[in-house]
């Protein structure tokens, strides 16, 4: 959500002359960036929660049920998580072209950035369908509780990028995205990195370490 | 300089205070932490007090201060209106904050004690453990077997006849022993207080609690449900008996027994038998005749060896008994309609038995009530 | 290629955007964090009037044993709902109301860093607590207690644990407000560090800014910990999650330790705006400067840092063992010191004074006294085995009454009499405010005063009737009466507020001789707030510009140093001003939708909240800060 900056002294008339982040502001960024940092801070915390009731968990589901070693496809979600870890790089390279003013290269690797966005969610959808094929649901026990809520909120939250970084692209193509709203990008740019480090945490701390 | 009559009257006052507040403990309701009966209530109000009236001398120090400040500084029209510009004072300022440090370390170090005194499980062949479970909206009380507790085996309910004695709302214990309360919940988070013994500890479902108890004299001393657990939390209350061991150990004997009075059996059915078996289906969640059975509902065998009932808020008696047994929800608002329904109706409680009889159920009479009274009144 | 492209506007005939800035309808679009300050402040007393009615209801059945004025549902809503509203829906908001009103004042800025979504907080709070209350009708008001322990609230409806949806509304009302919450902390965090004034650096901040500057950041933090709570409760009551199943290897103890990650700190978020109101006050009416300035900083930010260490003192009584609870019990102590600073600095600051005891001095002093009260029980608390006797007893509802209220609240009512004539430009009348305050000390101690005793004599809490015969009777009788002291107290402030609006005493701009920039404009405000941005030179740069010391440290007035009054610098023409805008009201409309459609699990209401939420979205992103001319 990207605002003007509404402080305006009398005297001056303000254009949108921010190009490289020169801000009128005490700290030198600008009031969205600023923000977009406020708010990952926060929503660190949120999966923070999430990530530590999983380790909490571990081990405390009933013998019966799936544990995670009779679950997890660790080749496969290395494949998706480089995906993933893809689509970031792509999104820096959508920056830079947008900084230069290279707007067919911003359209072409936004784009990308979202297909492998949406790459991700399928294969997270085609990984959960074979958990509960496998019998771990939401109900079966703390690991399937855990683990779903955690993923489901990280999904949800790719999914929201994903439709940010389109909403960006469309814009784009109505010729209605200029050099002057880079900062647009590298403000959704941060959140994308942002739900990709998330990734990176999750797969690490919940995938890989037993 | 002149020097306000306060000076002189501060000490005297404050000599006042302390004084008036440590009558202020109140009556001796058995439920009162000031006035304890058993060890380790006895120990937390020793470190309570002290701090207390620390806390009551800075507090009274502080109040008036910004009293005295209030009338001694207040402008007033002629008088000069141009205060010292102070921003602050060094000394003063480490002062208080080194003073109320100093003050907190020397009482962290009792404090700190204290925890770990009082966090110590008892051992051996003298203390008595008894296992606790909170349900909503009562407590029942279970001895397992143990050196103090020779009848019962370890808790195994699919063994009827044996397993801890179950009892509910009153616990006999036999003073001066340390109790090792072990404590779980059926349900919900509660939580098993009697401050006259003791602090409190949350029972909890699928863990374990403990705490120690240990009553000094004689006596009965009530406690309560102390972690809002629902609907009937307020009348979630219970007894600890304190009584000397051989009066206790007469008082296991006696509960651990079979029945006194003629309840009867399938093949030789008495009067009561029929009304509490099929009738009104009361053996759904109550047993009457064994000791080691621990029901939904509390066990009710022995039930007249018990002074008080329906969570502890009731005293036992005909009128009392005849009445709960005929619309309990009257006297404890529970979740109980459904109960006369099959499940998975909702089910927290015990059901009337008189209003909203579901179809093909029969409403309870007084003659039926009397009879059903009349057995359990004789169980002691 | 066009070197200025053209600004973003949206298609045509896609909502008018609103353009009063005054009148009723300006109220409902404003994007001024004045207005929306007031209607912070304004729906908080509404809650606080509603809160205190629920509980005079509370006082009424518990005035003696074995009360029938409520049966026990009715009572076990009500007193959650009690302090459901209290915290969060007068507590916080009122808090938010200053802070909105202030900050861009008292720091040199025309509005906050984001003015739509200032709105956009409002209006969530503003939906949440309708949707909470929405819960009376709608099959069951929130009633598992303000903290919702697991698994009461977390067993399914079916289970019987808490008849009817109330844990639902409650959890979703909590994440829907909590969002709002959210929003406002990132504003304020962005416009403090952002917005200032040129010179104005942060140690020359006022201290009221440098509170909620803290509290901000205590905010975007700590929500996230029960937002993440609270959803594992509503799936566990509704999706058969195991998050607080004990049979399936949950722990209904995470809940609390989440819950109280965020709770404490929490506490701080309520009392620290209070603390920063207390600390504007004394030194203007003392004609003294803040004892010790920085120091009352710094024990902010330390608060707001300890204050996450410390969690688990409230669960003393749940066996977390030994070490737990003396580590828990050594940093409450810890805490105690930076706070028991802050009362001596005020205490610095008011003595030696030329003491003004209006009524803003009298609240200030009030809060002094009644938080010193609170505080010193706070500190039994932390004396661990004596906790356990006192937790769930009546002994800490005093504790936190005395805090919350004697705290809290006096100084909210000191900051109303103060502030009033700047946002209304007519005071309140202060013979009315004495007796304000008188009544309401008096009905406060008489109310939770003799709550100590009742607590250590073995009065448990959240209880719907006690037993006769416990002693308990004639004090229950006393707070009874004490309420409803308040409650005449709070009929007082109502009396004064319309006697101000009818024919209150006009305020110039500067009527008590304040130290911080809002006195230096006129009253009240103009929208654009200063005609000219300060230029700061030190902390309490206004006071600087009014008077200067001499060798002894005395006084003297500078000529020239003043407010401005509106007469000298024109009507701030030329200053371009955010404009109102529909769609923070309808984006915050698409939550309470989503809201019903959890509740119920009916996902056809999903799909209108969802389309609202994201037209809103859309809708606003497109429409730029400042509308065309």
């Amino acid at each position: 959500m990207a605002q003007a900056a509404p402080v305006v002294p009398a005297e001056a008339e303000h254009t949108d002359a921010h190009a490289h982040g020169h801000a009128d502001t005490n700290t030198g960024a600008s009031n969205p960036k600023l923000a977009i940092w406020v708010f990952l801070s926060s929503e660190s915390i949120f999966f923070g929660a999430f990530i530590t009731t999983y380790l909490l968990y571990r081990g405390r589901s009933p013998a019966n049920t799936p544990q995670p070693k009779d679950v997890y496809n660790i080749p496969f979600t290395s494949v998706t998580s480089f995906i993933l870890l893809m689509s970031s790089l792509t999104m820096v390279l959508a920056l830079a072209s947008i900084q230069r003013g290279d707007h067919r290269r911003f359209r072409t690797w936004i784009l990308a950035t979202a297909l492998f966005g949406v790459i991700f969610i399928g294969g997270q959808i085609y990984e959960f369908t074979e958990f509960y094929r496998e019998g771990l649901a939401l109900k079966t026990s703390v690991f399937g509780s855990s683990f779903f809520v955690l993923t489901g909120l990280h999904g949800a939250h790719v999914s929201v990028g994903i439709m940010w970084l389109l909403s960006l692209w469309g814009l784009s193509m109505q010729n209605r995205l200029h050099v002057q709203d880079a900062e647009k990008v590298e403000i959704a740019g941060l959140y994308w990195h942002f739900v990709d480090i998330v990734w990176i945490v999750i797969f690490t701390v919940i995938y890989l370490i037993p | 300089m002149r020097h306000p009559k306060w000076r002189t009257g501060a000490p005297v006052l404050l000599a006042g205070i302390a004084l008036a507040l440590a009558g202020c403990g109140g009556s001796d309701n058995h439920q009162n932490t000031l006035k304890p009966h058993g060890t380790d209530a006895g120990k937390i109000k020793d470190l309570f007090v002290p701090i207390l009236f620390v806390a009551i001398i800075i507090g009274v120090l502080v109040l008036g201060a910004t009293i005295y400040a209030a009338i001694r500084f207040r402008h007033r029209e002629g008088h000069p209106d141009n205060p010292k510009q102070v921003h602050g004072n060094t000394t003063l300022e480490i002062g208080w904050t080194i003073i109320p440090a100093l003050i907190l370390a020397v009482v962290a170090i009792p404090t700190v004690s204290t925890i770990w005194d009082l966090a110590e499980r008892p051992t051996g062949p003298k203390v008595l453990q008894v296992d606790v479970t909170g349900k909503q909206w009562w407590w029942q009380f279970g001895l397992p077997k143990q050196p103090m507790v020779p009848q019962a085996t370890a808790l195994d309910a699919k063994k009827p006849g044996t397993g801890p004695i179950i009892t509910s709302t009153e616990l006999h214990i036999p003073v001066g022993t340390k109790v090792d309360l072990s404590l779980h919940a059926f349900d919900v988070i509660h939580s098993f207080w009697v401050p006259s013994l003791s602090g409190k500890k949350d029972v909890m479902p699928a863990r374990t609690n403990h705490l120690t108890i240990e009553a000094n004299q004689p006596g009965i001393y009530r406690g309560a449900c102390a972690e809002y657990c629902g609907l009937s939390h307020a009348d979630m209350r219970f007894r600890v008996v304190a009584e000397p061991m051989a009066k206790w150990k007469a008082w296991v004997a006696r509960i651990s027994g079979p029945p006194l009075g003629a309840y009867g059996t399938a093949a030789k059915p008495t009067d009561v038998y029929t009304l509490t078996s099929k009738t009104y289906g009361c053996t759904n969640c109550h047993t009457f005749t064994d000791p080691h059975l621990a029901t939904y509902g509390p066990n009710l065998t022995h039930l007249a060896s018990r002074s008080t009932f329906a969570g502890g808020t009731l005293e036992l008696n005909h009128k009392n008994l005849k009445a709960w047994i005929m619309n309990a929800p009257k006297f404890i608002s529970m979740e109980s309609k459904d109960c006369r329904l099959p499940p998975p109706a909702t089910c927290v409680g015990m059901p009337s038995f008189t209003k909203n009889t579901p179809k093909g159920q029969k409403t309870m009479t007084s003659e039926d009530a009397d009879t059903i009274v009349n057995f359990l009144l004789g169980e002691k | 290629m066009t070197a200025v492209p053209a600004p973003l506007s949206p298609p045509r005939g896609i909502l008018h955007r609103p353009k009063a800035s005054t009148g009723f309808w300006s109220w409902w679009t404003t994007v001024d964090h004045k207005k929306i300050g007031i209607l912070y402040g304004g729906l908080g007393l509404v809650f606080f009037v509603i809160a205190g009615i629920e509980a005079l209801l509370i006082r009424l059945q518990l005035a003696g044993p074995n009360g029938t004025v409520l049966t026990a549902s009715q009572y076990n809503t009500l007193f959650t709902m009690h302090g459901t509203t209290m915290v969060f829906l007068v507590g916080m908001p009122i808090a938010t109301a200053f802070g909105n009103y202030l900050i861009p004042l008292q720091i040199g800025a025309r509005d906050v860093a984001f003015p739509r979504l200032n709105m956009f907080g409002f209006w969530v709070f503003a939906f949440g607590g309708l949707f909470i209350y929405s819960g009376f009708v709608l099959g069951g008001a929130p009633n598992g207690g303000w903290f919702g322990y697991t698994p009461l609230t977390s067993t399914p409806i079916t289970g019987g644990a808490l008849p009817g949806h109330g844990p639902d509304f409650w959890a979703i009302g909590l994440i829907m407000l909590g969002i709002g919450s959210v929003t406002s902390g990132v504003n304020f965090v962005v416009t403090i560090l952002n917005m200032r004034a040129p010179g104005m650096t942060l140690m020359r901040m006022p201290v009221f800014v440098w509170m909620m500057l803290v509290v901000a950041f205590l905010t975007v933090f700590a929500m996230p910990a029960v937002t993440a709570a609270l959803i594992m409760v509503f799936f566990d009551r509704n999706f058969s999650t195991n998050f607080f199943v004990a049979a399936a290897g949950g722990d209904p103890l995470l809940y609390q330790h989440l819950f109280w990650l965020f709770g404490h700190p929490e506490v701080y978020i309520l009392i620290l705006p209070g603390m920063g109101i207390v600390s504007e006050i004394l030194p203007v009416f003392s004609r003294k400067p803040l004892f010790g300035r920085s120091v009352v900083i710094f024990s902010g930010i330390a608060i707001g840092f300890l204050g996450w260490g410390v969690w688990a003192h409230h669960m003393f009584a749940t066996g977390l063992g030994p070490v737990a609870t003396t580590a828990f019990g050594l940093a409450t102590m810890l805490i105690a010191i930076p706070t028991g600073v802050k009362i001596f600095n005020w205490m610095g600051t008011v003595w030696g004074g030329s003491l003004r005891l209006n009524t803003p001095m009298l609240f200030s002093l009030g809060f002094i006294a009644m938080f010193t009260i609170g505080g010193l029980s706070g500190v039994t608390h932390s004396i661990v085995p004596a906790d356990t006797q006192q937790t769930d007893t009546y002994y800490v509802v005093a504790h936190f009454h005395y805090v919350l209220f004697g705290g809290l609240i006096f100084a909210i009512f000191g900051g109303f009499y103060y502030w009033w004539p700047k946002m209304f430009g007519r005071l309140l009348d202060d013979r009315i405010g004495k007796l304000n305050f008188w009544l309401m000390l008096i009905g406060f101690n008489l109310t939770f005063f003799p709550m100590h005793f009742l607590g250590l004599a073995g009065m448990p809490r959240r209880t719907y009737r006690y037993a006769s015969g416990m002693g308990w009777d004639n004090l229950n009788i006393l707070v009874t009466i004490g309420g409803f002291v308040i409650a005449s107290s709070v009929l007082v402030f109502l009396v004064n507020v319309v006697k101000s609006a009818k024919n209150g005493e006009v305020a110039s701009a500067d009527p008590w001789d304040g130290r911080t920039l809002e006195w230096s404009i006129p009253s009240p405000v103009p929208e654009y707030n200063f005609a000219e941005v300060p230029e700061v030179h030190a902390a309490d740069d206004f006071w600087h510009r009014k008077y200067t010391e001499d060798e002894e440290g005395r006084l003297v007035r500078l000529p020239a140093g003043g407010a401005d009054d509106g007469a000298h610098h024109g009507d701030g023409h030329g200053i371009h001003l955010p404009s109102p805008s529909f769609f923070p009201m309808v984006l915050a409309l698409g939550l309470p939708i989503l809201g019903y459609a959890a509740v119920f699990k009916n996902p056809w209401l999903a799909i209108p909240g969802a389309v609202i939420l994201l037209f809103g979205i859309y809708a606003w992103t497109i429409e730029p800060g400042t509308a065309e001319d």
